[in-house]
């Protein structure tokens, strides 16, 4: 009841930060979307590229999350403004489920469907816009819903550095010893994140070829 | 129709080799013309470089050593979008597009070339009517059809830009015996009245003697002989007659005698 009381009260400052949370969670999945489709692309066709970039998408992965906005605080330009730092270290996260499976979906696609398009003539650029990435859709879908579930819990983090959103209550409450405070952002931020799973779920069950 | 009654060879091998990246060699020493508007059986068992032939042909694989021709040109001087676009192209498997519609599927190389798309549908009806379908499933997708049906749509698909040159790898090999029995017919029709020149290969001595005029018959990497179904069927070499005891009594009823 307390927190209820506590969300009303600050309606809007708990919009506000989720407003904030919505534009680092959205923009780091755009620009992992933008440059991990490409990447998963390019190593699923050249299997060459295929360990070093999976390789470098798990070693970042791997990364503590307080560590990797400490590593990029010196970058220039990022470094600057907590937003744009925190928006690349999410992207930096995001990229592995995206490039895993756009790879995992290309390589998927029924070689002899493949096979009948290359035989018919079909360019590579053909076969990949008119074959392979409409079949490899849906699990490349569900690897961007894996990045955002993810990156909505990693993005409180990013109060840390002061870059706003939700996890801006849950370091005060922490400091404060409020567990109200806590909630107010941890509750907020699980719906988030079950909204994104769920609409994006039912997209890629909508998309999933048959 | 045939705009090559020159008797100059449609397909030409000129001593060709192939080599697998491993090393390891699927064909050797392979030389044979097919004639315009001829069908040429590649017949042999799994491994003897039938397959392998076939896709020499649309450059799905590139010679280690010899020449492909096709129409006089060599394949590997052509622009190889343009040499498969006129090369119709069935596989075993039929491989459709599953997200995409009947009438998609068969009108995909002709919308990539550009037709309008009043044109693409009107071809894609005429197409689907030669192949022996209703037009009905022309909204419907690959899944929702009969393995037959599915191979008469990958007929008519390969058959979407009209081209001179049909290439077949089993493509009956897959249904059971009444539909292959159907599509063996249908083939004959379909051949006598667009008189394609067409590479077919199988395994089963039945479907060659029935629907070849020639049959070149191969083993291990190897062309051993090219023969009419009649020649075959008297043939007393070995590897003929190893086929004939395997594939039983009843074969002279089958054979394509160039009269059908």
């Amino acid at each position: 009841m307390n927190l209820l009381h506590f969300l009303s009260q600050n309606h809007q400052q708990v919009l506000e930060l989720t407003g904030e949370h919505l534009w680092l969670v959205g923009s780091s999945t755009l620009l992992a979307v933008l440059v991990g489709i490409p990447l998963g692309i390019v190593s699923a066709h050249w299997p060459v590229w295929n360990r070093p970039v999976l390789g470098t998408a798990n070693v970042i992965q791997t990364i503590p999350s307080l560590a990797l906005f400490g590593f990029l605080l010196p970058v220039p330009w990022i470094g600057e403004r907590a937003d744009r730092l925190a928006i690349l270290a999410l992207t930096l996260y995001a990229l592995l489920p995206v490039i895993r499976n756009t790879y995992t979906g290309i390589r998927g696609v029924d070689p002899a469907v493949v096979e009948a398009g290359r035989g018919m003539g079909l360019t590579d650029g053909q076969l990949l816009f008119h074959v392979e990435l409409p079949l490899a859709l849906s699990v490349i879908l569900s690897g961007v819903r894996v990045a955002v579930v993810v990156s909505v819990g990693l993005a409180t983090i990013a109060a840390a550095i002061g870059a706003g959103g939700l996890g801006e209550f849950i370091f005060r409450g922490l400091a404060m010893v409020n567990n109200q405070l806590i909630l107010a952002g941890a509750i907020p931020a699980a719906i988030l994140a079950l909204a994104a799973d769920f609409s994006l779920g039912w997209l890629e069950r909508r998309l999933r070829p048959r | 129709m045939d705009t090559n009654s020159d008797g100059r060879p449609v397909i030409e091998f000129r001593d060709v080799a192939y080599v697998l990246p491993n090393g390891q060699p699927l064909l050797a020493g392979l030389t044979v013309q097919v004639q315009p508007g001829e069908t040429l059986v590649l017949l042999g068992r799994s491994g003897s470089g039938k397959t392998t032939t076939l896709k020499l042909i649309n450059r799905l694989l590139t010679p280690a050593s010899g020449e492909v021709l096709v129409n006089g040109a060599h394949t590997a001087d052509s622009d190889v979008i343009q040499l498969r676009r006129g090369i119709g192209y069935v596989i075993q498997e039929v491989g459709l597009f599953p997200h995409y519609t009947v009438e998609k599927n068969v009108g995909l190389v002709p919308r990539i070339k550009g037709w309008p798309a009043a044109r693409v549908h009107q071809r894609v009806e005429e197409l689907l009517l030669m192949v022996g379908l209703d037009l009905r499933i022309a909204q419907r997708y690959p899944h929702q059809l009969s393995g037959g049906q599915r191979q008469r749509v990958g007929v008519a698909r390969a058959l979407a830009a009209d081209p001179a040159i049909l290439l077949m790898d089993e493509p009956f090999g897959a249904l059971d015996a009444i539909t292959r029995d159907e599509l063996q017919c249908e083939f004959l029709r379909l051949q006598q009245r667009l008189n394609k020149t067409v590479v077919f290969v199988t395994h089963d001595l039945r479907e060659a003697l029935r629907l070849a005029s020639r049959i070149a018959l191969m083993e291990s990497g190897r062309l051993v002989t090219v023969l009419s179904p009649a020649e075959f069927l008297r043939s007393k070499d070995p590897l003929p007659a190893a086929y004939m005891r395997a594939f039983g009594a009843g074969l002279d009823s089958v054979a394509n005698r160039g009269d059908s």
